[in-house]
């Protein structure tokens, strides 16, 4: 198998009209899902490009992932843009994507742009007809070393990353998770994670490739928990994979003292450090015949390179392991010293790493390096910039980030993304993020002269994600700095 | 009022809150928020309030949020 298309066409003849993707408006059935993917890839193939980016411009919905796939069979490559972002940073983005369309629907008046990039609509597309000799060729000419899609982090710079990942890396990672967690065509997923996240991956592809369905749960069902379990009854949901934070809404309000999930089966979470009292609600209120297992890793390894199965008792003081290498990737212990240790930073290595950054070689070769433990024939792995430490068991244990990068709220932040656009702010005199890890706050240090805090808030609102803003400002008078002139960022931490 | 106000702003600096403000649909309050303004209004006010309560009808505006908790205090 070399495309990931393969595996839509195989489950659309296995199961026709079996519900793929649900929204709370529209569901997609495998075949309407193949010819409505199939009739915008043909339309897009009009514009004679291949493995071009395009970047998709959509609301989440069933109609998102046929569009996505879309750009699959057009023989192009798709970057997800959240329709919520501010402008600012779409157009940092698409610096380095440069994509060549942007595929969008009627439902949008306001859009991104770039240069000389066509605007598509869905729904033009949709009223074509299918193009089955041209989709026939581009599939022909395609390897799966090509790329299916873009996934942009948060860069240091100020510049988002995009890491690209190709059909070889997605299959390679789905045939391990499905195996794993026995995804397969009884599985129900309850989708967590926005389009433009890695961990949708898993969600997405393991539910095409096992012809499962995909119920998509709106973002406000996590500010009323309770309708979060009625959905998860009235679909029959079984697995759930989800960000820490999501699942700890649910123990932080007792949802289940009032509510309980009948149906649910596997319960996956990634994406940061799983508060280990909150998990111990979910274990303790379910059934033990549900499985827990707290996976991890980089967008950069498609979305996992290790996981820990819960099998043992935890205090609620207690970290959860991060647990050991997928099956088909492997993961490494570098030591300060460049050797092999039992602690120090992660490398991954194997078929779930993706190629680079798009258009950013001097990233890709900061992170994408020889092995260094291998000096006899060109092996490129992946460096996390994670440390980990073996415990007792001989499980990986997640020690935090080797540089300012952090996770906040499931998403992976480079601080120096905040205060680069804070740092634009008029009035603006420095200023300094650091990471309240204990209460996963950003709190932003920051001297000015005649800035309201209201006022720089509002400015950083429109320039940042809701997910990057600081959740506390300290003005000071002056910010302290260490004998190199670099703001001292140890001393800040203590004042948190 | 002023209280629920006050508490708002503690967790949402940015927001412009008044008692008629559409929090929901106005997207002042997400799914995070929630719950530490659910956990605030427990402490402040010494009501229980379970997720049966966390329903948008109680939390559309400020004044919702004040006609909950009274029902939940009248209930003690």
């Amino acid at each position: 198998m070399k495309n990931i298309l393969e595996l839509l066409e195989l489950n659309a003849e296995r199961f026709p009209d079996k519900p793929a993707f649900i929204d709370m408006e529209k569901t997609l059935t495998y075949s309407q899902l193949l010819n409505d993917a199939r009739r915008l890839g043909s339309g897009i193939s009009r514009l004679g490009f291949k493995n071009r980016p395009i970047a998709v411009y959509i609301d989440k919905s069933a109609d998102l992932i046929a569009a996505m796939l879309g750009v699959v069979y057009s023989g192009n490559f798709y970057a997800v843009i959240d329709t919520e972002m501010p402008t600012e940073r779409v157009n940092r983005i698409f610096e380095t994507l440069r994509p060549s369309a942007i595929l969008t629907d009627k439902k949008h008046t306001e859009l991104p742009s770039y240069e000389n990039a066509a605007t598509l609509y869905a729904e033009d597309l949709l009223e074509l007809v299918e193009d089955s000799d041209r989709l026939s060729e581009i599939r022909k000419a395609q390897v799966d070393s090509d790329p299916l899609y873009t996934l942009y982090t948060s860069g240091s710079t100020g510049v988002p990353k995009g890491a690209v990942l190709s059909h070889k890396n997605v299959l390679s990672y789905i045939e391990w998770v499905t195996g794993e967690f026995g995804i397969n065509e009884g599985t129900v997923f309850a989708n967590q994670t926005p389009f433009y996240f890695s961990m949708s991956v898993t969600d997405v592809y393991s539910t095409i490739r096992s012809g499962a369905t995909l119920v998509i749960v709106p973002k406000q069902y996590f500010s009323f928990p309770i309708k979060l379990v009625e959905l998860m009854n009235e679909y029959k949901v079984n697995t759930l994979y989800w960000v820490p934070s999501a699942i700890s809404i649910v123990s932080n309000m007792r949802v289940f003292d009032y509510a309980m999930p009948e149906y649910l089966r596997t319960v996956l979470f990634a994406g940061e450090v799983m508060p280990t009292k909150q998990l111990n609600y979910w274990i303790n209120k379910l059934s033990d015949e549900v499985v827990f297992a707290n996976l991890f890793g980089p967008t950069e390894a498609t979305d996992i390179c290790t996981f820990y199965r819960v099998n043992r008792k935890f205090r609620d003081d207690e970290p959860l392991p991060i647990g050991n290498a997928c099956d088909n990737c492997d993961v490494f212990i570098v030591g300060d010293d460049g050797k092999a240790a039992d602690e120090g930073e992660l490398y991954i290595r194997g078929t779930f790493l993706a190629s680079g950054y798009y258009n950013n070689p001097d990233k890709t070769a900061e992170a994408f390096v020889q092995n260094p433990l291998n000096s006899s024939y060109p092996e490129i792995c992946y460096k996390t910039g994670d440390l980990v430490r073996l415990n007792e068991y001989g499980e990986l244990m997640y020690k935090g980030r080797k540089d300012f990068q952090i996770k906040h709220m499931g998403y992976r932040i480079e601080l120096g993304e905040i205060e680069t656009a804070a740092s634009a702010v008029e009035g603006m005199k420095e200023c300094a993020c650091v990471y309240d890890a204990d209460n996963d706050k950003i709190v932003m240090f920051y001297s000015a002269s005649r800035l309201k805090e209201d006022a720089l808030f509002s400015e950083l609102k429109s320039r940042l994600n809701d997910y990057l803003l600081p959740n506390r400002l300290v003005k000071l008078r002056e910010l302290p700095h260490n004998a190199n002139g670099k703001i001292d960022r140890k001393e800040l931490k203590t004042q948190i | 009022m002023e209280r629920i106000i006050e508490i708002i702003k503690e967790i949402k600096p940015t927001a412009v809150v008044d008692e008629n403000t559409r929090l929901l649909d106005d997207h002042v309050l997400d799914s995070l928020s929630m719950v530490s303004l659910v956990s605030e209004l427990c402490d402040e006010y010494d009501v229980d309030i379970t997720p049966v309560d966390v329903v948008p009808e109680n939390f559309a505006t400020v004044k919702d949020i004040a006609a909950m908790i009274e029902r939940l205090e009248d209930e003690d």
